[in-house]
């Protein structure tokens, strides 16, 4: 009964964007982006305000058409078979909303008839999707008495109640608090390894969503400047070795750790030392803080840290001015 | 690079061909919650109940003269028509009445159609379900036609049965059919009034400015729409104290045909010719062309004729000002 949804049922890729481009006049919103998520993937289109990842995601589900380039969802062009790829794909918007006199399940079940449910799957797909995101309570409550996160929650219900095999949520994170963001991507998770989803997700906000995502786009002023695992974005810009150390007790420890052989940098970060190196110097670490009569109070490898990566593509490029017209107007 | 892998290219045609009919039909459930929301809203309570508030004042005052007036000349023909144009004591008849108000019923149901969407955030999840975008604009203008049709049959049957009930006598058969060609004519009207008002909802992304752009038309047209092609009128052909009988009557002619390029005056040409089956012209009547006229009364398809150019014009008008609004949702980004 729960008919036309075949979740990873097409050959081929979940999405797939080849030389996709999109322009407004003189602004390139979309400038040639190509990309490839599998299917039961995570993959986080990361970007500032204004990189044009909405615009990606507009021109996926079929609502603004293409410049130039190709795109396909679920093995469909969303161009040519529109309803059929907004059946399968599940939408989150930027800065959702509902119809404010209605209850949750009245805005949901709006959605369900928009999609053709009968009203017994719809109305068990509501309770389920409404369990899900931990609305079950507020069912019958109108959406105006509802919380910003409370909406978003009811948003990411509003996108599964189609059963979709492809979710896309753009800017799942903004404006919920950081509980909320922990259940938005405990759930995300959940969708994914349960249902076999795949989620494409955009945001800006890269620590909030960098553990559920399996890779990660950066995208900048309408252009895809890298894509990959975190890892492997890490071991691109040569930050793939970062350690934290904390040592007590009197000495002038930055030169210690900067004479430690292989370390190529070391600053003051939230009352420890960042130390970066070009391979494991925890030992040598270790032995000079010691031989220099220090206590060690921490020492541990960073995670491959989105900071960097933030900092590397975005602020960089916010530094230098010479692209500065280009894709500020595409959100 | 825009190589399409054929296999994926037939599948595709394949799968589209067997699943989109699936999709039909889409507009019928958007009206059916537009026509939900709007039946329920308070919006719909206040212009039904100022509707027929102003309509029953109306027909009050107007039942009494013809009472007075039946008892002595029981001949007349329709008296039940007489309801809804005759106007005593300065109260305007209710054909008047839903003249001035009507375009107020049409505004009411569309100012906010596709703004109001837009600004709750709801158009962005509307357009990403399966359904062509102009469903969405389809169905809202059939729910705003189907309120307006319901809010106007609940009036006009509240204020007929009042007016009957004073008068002592129902409607004639073909009173009937008159009362039911001038209800069509009327939400004709009001239509036309619901299309601008959602021309307007699309064109600006704010509700408030597109309801008093739209009462702004609505005022020019009922209230200063007289009094320029009066003024405009009096320019063209001086009248004054010793002015010759045919001056008077092309000042008179110029600015009844000045006050057609609005709405209102097709609407009263319209309804004034449906409603009064005794008469033969929607023109101004001077003793010239009446003396001539047999003192009989039409058949309605007569009536119907004679102000034919004048429902075309209502009618071809809210088609085109629909029209004006759908291509421009169809030609929207979604984020606007």
């Amino acid at each position: 009964m729960d008919a036309p949804v075949e979740a990873g049922s097409g050959p081929g890729p979940a999405i797939e964007a080849r030389w996709l481009t999109k322009r407004y006049g003189e602004t390139t919103a979309v400038d040639r982006l190509s990309i490839e998520v599998q299917r039961g993937e995570v993959f986080g289109l990361l970007g500032p305000n204004g990189a044009g990842k909405t615009t990606t995601i507009l021109m996926l589900l079929g609502l603004t058409e293409p410049t130039s380039g190709l795109a396909r969802v679920d093995g469909l062009d969303p161009t040519r078979s529109p309803l059929l790829v907004k059946s399968r794909v599940g939408y989150l918007p930027d800065e959702v909303g509902f119809y404010e006199d209605l209850t949750a399940v009245q805005n949901l079940r709006y959605t369900a008839e928009l999609n053709r449910l009968s009203k017994a799957v719809a109305a068990e797909r509501i309770e389920r999707v409404l369990d899900d995101v931990g609305l079950t309570d507020a069912a019958d409550t109108k959406v105006g008495a509802f919380s910003r996160g409370m909406r978003q929650r009811l948003g990411v219900a509003d996108a599964l109640v189609k059963q979709p095999s492809i979710l896309i949520l753009d800017e799942p994170t903004v404006n919920i608090d950081p509980e909320g963001v922990r259940e938005l991507l405990l759930l995300i998770e959940r969708l994914r390894t349960e249902q076999g989803v795949t989620v494409l997700l955009s945001s800006h906000l890269l620590h909030q969503v960098q553990q559920v995502c399996d890779r990660i786009g950066i995208f900048v002023r309408g252009q895809l400047r890298a894509c990959g695992t975190i890892d492997a974005l890490a071991d691109e810009i040569g930050d793939r070795w970062t350690f934290a150390v904390g040592i007590d007790g009197p000495g002038s420890w930055e030169e210690v750790l900067a004479r430690v052989p292989g370390v190529t940098a070391v600053t003051r970060h939230e009352g420890r030392w960042r130390v970066q190196a070009d391979g494991d110097v925890r030992s040598a670490i270790h032995d000079a803080v010691v031989a220099a009569g220090g206590r060690f109070t921490h020492l541990s490898r960073d995670e491959a840290d989105l900071d960097a990566i933030y900092h590397r593509y975005f602020v960089n490029e916010d530094g230098n001015g010479e692209n500065g017209a280009n894709g500020d107007s595409a959100a | 690079m825009r190589t399409v892998p054929t296999v994926t290219a037939q599948l595709e045609l394949g799968a589209a061909a067997a699943a989109e009919p699936l999709f039909r039909g889409g507009w019928l459930i958007v009206a059916r919650k537009e026509l939900a929301d709007h039946v329920q809203s308070i919006r719909f309570l206040v212009l039904v109940m100022l509707l027929a508030l102003a309509g029953l004042a109306a027909v009050h005052s107007a039942s009494g003269p013809i009472r007075a007036a039946a008892d002595s000349a029981s001949q007349t023909p329709s008296i039940f028509l007489y309801l809804f144009t005759l106007s005593p004591d300065r109260v305007p008849a209710f054909h008047e009445f839903l003249g001035i108000l009507g375009p107020l019923l049409g505004i009411g149901f569309g100012f906010d159609a596709v703004n109001g969407e837009r600004a709750q955030g709801t158009l962005a999840r509307l357009v990403s379900q399966p359904i062509h975008r102009d469903e969405i604009i389809n169905g809202k203008f059939v729910a705003g036609l189907t309120a307006i049709a319901l809010a106007l049959a609940a009036v006009m049957a509240i204020v007929g049965g009042y007016g009957a009930l004073r008068l002592g006598v129902g409607p004639t058969w073909s009173d009937l059919a008159r009362v039911v060609a001038f209800y069509l004519v009327a939400v004709a009207y009001i239509a036309l009034w619901l299309a601008l008002a959602i021309l307007l909802s699309v064109l600006s992304t704010r509700a408030a400015t597109a309801a008093l752009t739209a009462i702004a038309v609505w005022l020019l047209f009922t209230l200063f729409g007289g009094l320029i092609a009066g003024i405009v009128a009096d320019g063209v052909h001086k009248v004054d104290a010793n002015a010759s009988s045919e001056a008077v009557l092309a000042n008179a002619r110029l600015e009844l045909n000045l006050r057609r390029i609005g709405p209102d005056q097709l609407y009263r040409d319209a309804t004034g010719v449906l409603l009064n089956p005794s008469r033969q012209s929607t023109g101004i009547l001077v003793n010239d062309t009446a003396s001539g006229a047999l003192p009989s009364d039409l058949p309605l398809a007569d009536s119907l004729s004679l102000a034919w150019w004048q429902l075309m014009a209502i009618v071809g008008g809210a088609v085109a000002l629909f029209a004006g609004a759908y291509v421009a949702f169809m030609r929207q980004e979604v984020r606007a």
